[in-house]
């Protein structure tokens, strides 16, 4: 038990989570705002987009890809997907299923040229993050959808619980796509034969292809996987922000990389957990929400987050090489 | 008695190469069987058509148990039990012990994993091999050996009835090696069949039952080890007579070029005098952990000595680290460099030039083409290095031909002593020979040379003298002439 618990002080999470600790503890002590429920609703709610593309791509880096196109596949999702809504009046589940279907088919276009062409993913990803988004600007001409069904528009509101200042929150659309994004991206990973296959590969692909994995398929799960992450992600933001817009999520690309590689996903692939990435989503968007509360102009943001990326990575490298140097 | 595993008449083409000519081999339950022959010689392709990775031309057959099984592909052949552990052990860096034994459970349809079923799947192969291997580590924080073993673990996982190992031993020391032989018959008396591959064939006379001796995609022979000596298997193997010559190094009485005068460092070796000669190769063997590549860091000063003084040429000479030695003519091969040492996508000429860049510079820090193009002649030539064009990438280079190369780069920076750690760990016999010579002509030019070696033949055929290091003391000088590979080992083993 003590063994498990000094195995379990070395890991790269639960640095990260003294880290979320720290600073939430400082924000704290120095700010009203902080610790509040509302703002703990309004975190999750702002971040739900950030968060279910953490998780697709997260799949990716475990299985020794990479994606940067996953903002292009949400926009073409969520304009395709609203657009069927608008056209046709489809219900909840066929809105979904549209949104879903339309990333992962994107998704599963990256696999494809990454298996079939035996280019490095970076590259694929590059490329279609172009093709997509160009698509989509060129057929839509740029224009915005603010005509959204009532019922999208009204999203969820569950669980309803009134703090003593009369302040309303419940689970909103966000939060339950987020919690299902990661949810279902733990399971895989840890609990099933098709997630350990997912991280052999990333381990080892000669390896993982000698003992009989189905080294193709499993590359177009992954990036399928991350597609339809984007689809869902996608539909978490038209319904926070009321519309549908083709050019606004292209950019945020590398947030949300930096967010999954700061939760310890190794770009060499097989490294990485759904904990470390929920930890490195939360590090980055305490760290923002307290420079917020703090009063410090949101210019300094991408400093910050570029900082506490450099700081994480420099001790995480430390650390490993302190394990190197107690082996040898 | 019926063979576990047999071939026949087992012929494959590359382009127009034949890999393998009608091979007929069969593989016994509870034999060790050795595989050996030089590079190229088939032992790859063999063990594909072995895993069914590759598919014998018509005519060949696979049979296991006497069923044929010659259309079977890889999953299959698996299934009944051949399993290939690789040189590279294929396992999974990221993922745990017991993992990587298990790793087997995860094929087929998707299901939920059981940890539980996989630790104890795990424990069960770790405790049929009867070792101790913590289930929970990352197999990247394992030693080699101790990966090997979570290999065999995991063909033991996997029901193996014939194991084929492919130069299990190449990376590990003398006694991990002992260890593994040991495994191997371990395997053997549970009635699995054992094929191993291997350069080594002083381990593959010890442990084998029968050898079989390929030779240019053919089978030259296959017969039991009794008797058979190390030479006769490589005259089977080259086709041609190879035996280590007497010893040939003549003694030198050139000046003392490196004097080393009671150097000690805590808990590596204590109290070490030797002088090296200009023109002489020294040689040094000794037990793995007894003292020898430490010994050779302090002089390349890159691992600084608790007491006593290295002189070169007469001068104190007390290394801050690796440059200040080099500056000082001392030049260090470690032990995988000769094979690992070069940037093989990049032109010879770079790799040879890569040592002396700064001597090469010019203004603004840039190389002129000419300088570059004369520097590198003059390494192509001094170790005549065989090579079409300096562009050519070093991955086109021969085995032995790359070594040399590595060895060019070194002799640029015009080193006075040249320590070589282990030089032909891992070289094909046919290409020792060139390493040999370019150390005799590197000692003829003047260089004092430091050979470092497991093998006692080794150091003493091609050394004038030879020092033995025991637990981190000289244990010994011998002058080769003058000694038998039995009294030296007598002092190596204590």
């Amino acid at each position: 038990m003590a063994e498990r618990m000094a195995r379990l002080a070395r890991t790269h999470e639960f640095r990260l989570l003294l880290a979320v600790l720290a600073l939430s503890t400082v924000l704290a002590l120095t700010t009203d705002g902080f610790l509040t429920a509302q703002n703990f609703f309004d975190l999750l709610t702002v971040n739900a987009f950030a968060g279910i593309l953490a998780a697709g791509l997260l799949a990716v880096l475990v299985a020794g890809g990479i994606d940067i196109s996953f903002t292009a596949t949400a926009s073409v999702a969520q304009y395709v997907a609203m657009t069927a809504a608008n056209a046709w009046g489809l219900d909840w589940l066929s809105v979904f299923a549209v949104g879903l279907a339309t990333g992962t088919a994107l998704g599963l276009v990256n696999g494809a040229l990454v298996e079939g062409l035996r280019i490095p993913g970076i590259i694929v990803t590059i490329a279609t993050l172009n093709l997509f988004y160009g698509l989509l600007v060129f057929a839509t001409g740029g224009r915005y959808i603010h005509a959204l069904p009532d019922w999208f528009a009204t999203g969820i509101w569950w669980f309803e619980v009134i703090d003593g200042d009369g302040i309303p929150y419940a689970v909103n659309l966000q939060i339950l796509l987020l919690v299902l994004a990661l949810g279902a991206t733990a399971a895989l990973l840890g609990g099933t034969s098709l997630g350990r296959q997912v991280r052999a590969l990333g381990g080892n692909r000669e390896a993982a292809r000698r003992v009989g994995f189905p080294v193709p398929r499993l590359t177009f799960f992954v990036y399928g996987w991350m597609g339809m992450m984007a689809g869902l992600a996608s539909l978490a933001q038209a319904q926070l922000a009321q519309s549908v817009a083709p050019t606004v999520l292209v950019g945020r690309e590398l947030d949300v990389l930096a967010a999954v590689v700061l939760g310890g996903a190794s770009l060499a692939g097989g490294v990485g957990s759904v904990t470390g990435t929920i930890l490195g989503l939360a590090l980055l968007a305490v760290m923002q929400n307290g420079l917020v509360l703090a009063g410090v102009s949101s210019y300094w943001s991408p400093f910050f987050t570029g900082l506490v990326i450099v700081l994480a990575v420099a001790g995480g490298a430390a650390g490993q090489r302190r394990a190197a140097g107690a082996a040898a | 008695m019926q063979p576990l595993v047999e071939l026949r008449g087992i012929a494959r083409r590359y382009g127009g190469v034949r890999a393998l000519d009608g091979i007929d081999l069969d593989l016994r339950a509870g034999e060790i069987h050795a595989l050996v022959g030089e590079n190229g010689c088939g032992k790859s392709t063999l063990i594909k058509i072995l895993t069914g990775a590759e598919r014998p031309e018509a005519g060949g057959a696979v049979t296991i148990d006497g069923q044929d099984v010659t259309a079977a592909g890889p999953a299959e052949r698996r299934r009944l039990g051949i399993q290939v552990i690789y040189q590279d052990l294929s396992l999974f860096p990221n993922l745990s012990v017991a993992e990587n034994i298990a790793i087997g459970r995860h094929l087929g349809r998707i299901h939920r994993v059981d940890r539980r079923a996989m630790r104890q799947a795990a424990a069960a192969a770790r405790d049929r091999l009867g070792i101790a291997l913590d289930l929970d580590r990352d197999v990247g924080a394992l030693a080699i050996a101790e990966r090997q073993l979570v290999a065999i673990c995991r063909a033991l996982a996997e029901e193996a009835r014939l194991v084929v190992m492919d130069e299990p031993t190449a990376s590990l020391t003398r006694t991990e090696v002992d260890a593994l032989l040991a495994r191997m018959r371990e395997l053997a008396v549970r009635g699995i069949a054992v094929l191993f591959v291997s350069h080594r064939l002083d381990e593959v006379l010890e442990v084998a039952d029968r050898i079989t001796v390929l030779r240019d995609g053919r089978r030259v022979a296959t017969l039991p080890p009794d008797g058979l000596t190390e030479a006769e298997l490589t005259r089977l193997m080259t086709g041609q007579a190879f035996r280590y010559d007497p010893p040939s190094a003549p003694a030198v009485e050139g000046p003392v070029v490196l004097e080393v005068e009671g150097l000690s460092r805590t808990g590596q070796y204590r109290d070490v005098s030797f002088r090296l000669h200009a023109g002489e190769v020294l040689g040094l063997t000794g037990l793995l952990g007894a003292g020898r590549t430490e010994l050779a860091l302090s002089l390349f000063g890159m691992n600084r000595p608790d007491a006593g003084t290295i002189r070169v040429c007469g001068h104190p000479f007390a290394p801050s680290d690796c440059r200040a030695a080099i500056a000082a003519g001392i030049a260090y091969v470690p032990e995988d460099r000769l094979s690992r040492g070069l940037a093989l996508e990049q032109p010879v000429a770079d790799n040879l030039l890569a040592t002396i860049l700064p001597r090469l510079a010019g203004r603004l820090g840039l190389v002129p083409p000419a300088r570059r193009a004369a520097a590198a002649r003059d390494g192509i030539e001094r170790l005549s290095i065989k090579v079409a064009r300096p562009e050519q990438a070093a991955r086109t280079l021969s085995g032995g031909n790359q070594q040399r190369v590595v060895l060019a780069k070194w002799m640029a920076t015009r080193p006075r002593v040249l320590i070589l750690d282990s030089p032909t760990v891992g070289v094909d016999i046919g290409a020792r020979d060139g390493i040999y010579a370019v150390v005799r002509d590197l000692a003829r030019a003047g260089v004092a040379i430091l050979m470092i070696s497991d093998e006692i033949e080794e150091v003493r055929n091609h050394a004038a003298r030879v020092l033995v290091m025991r637990a981190g003391r000289l244990a010994g000088e011998f002058a080769s002439a003058r000694s038998s590979v039995a009294e030296i080992r007598a002092a190596v083993d204590g």
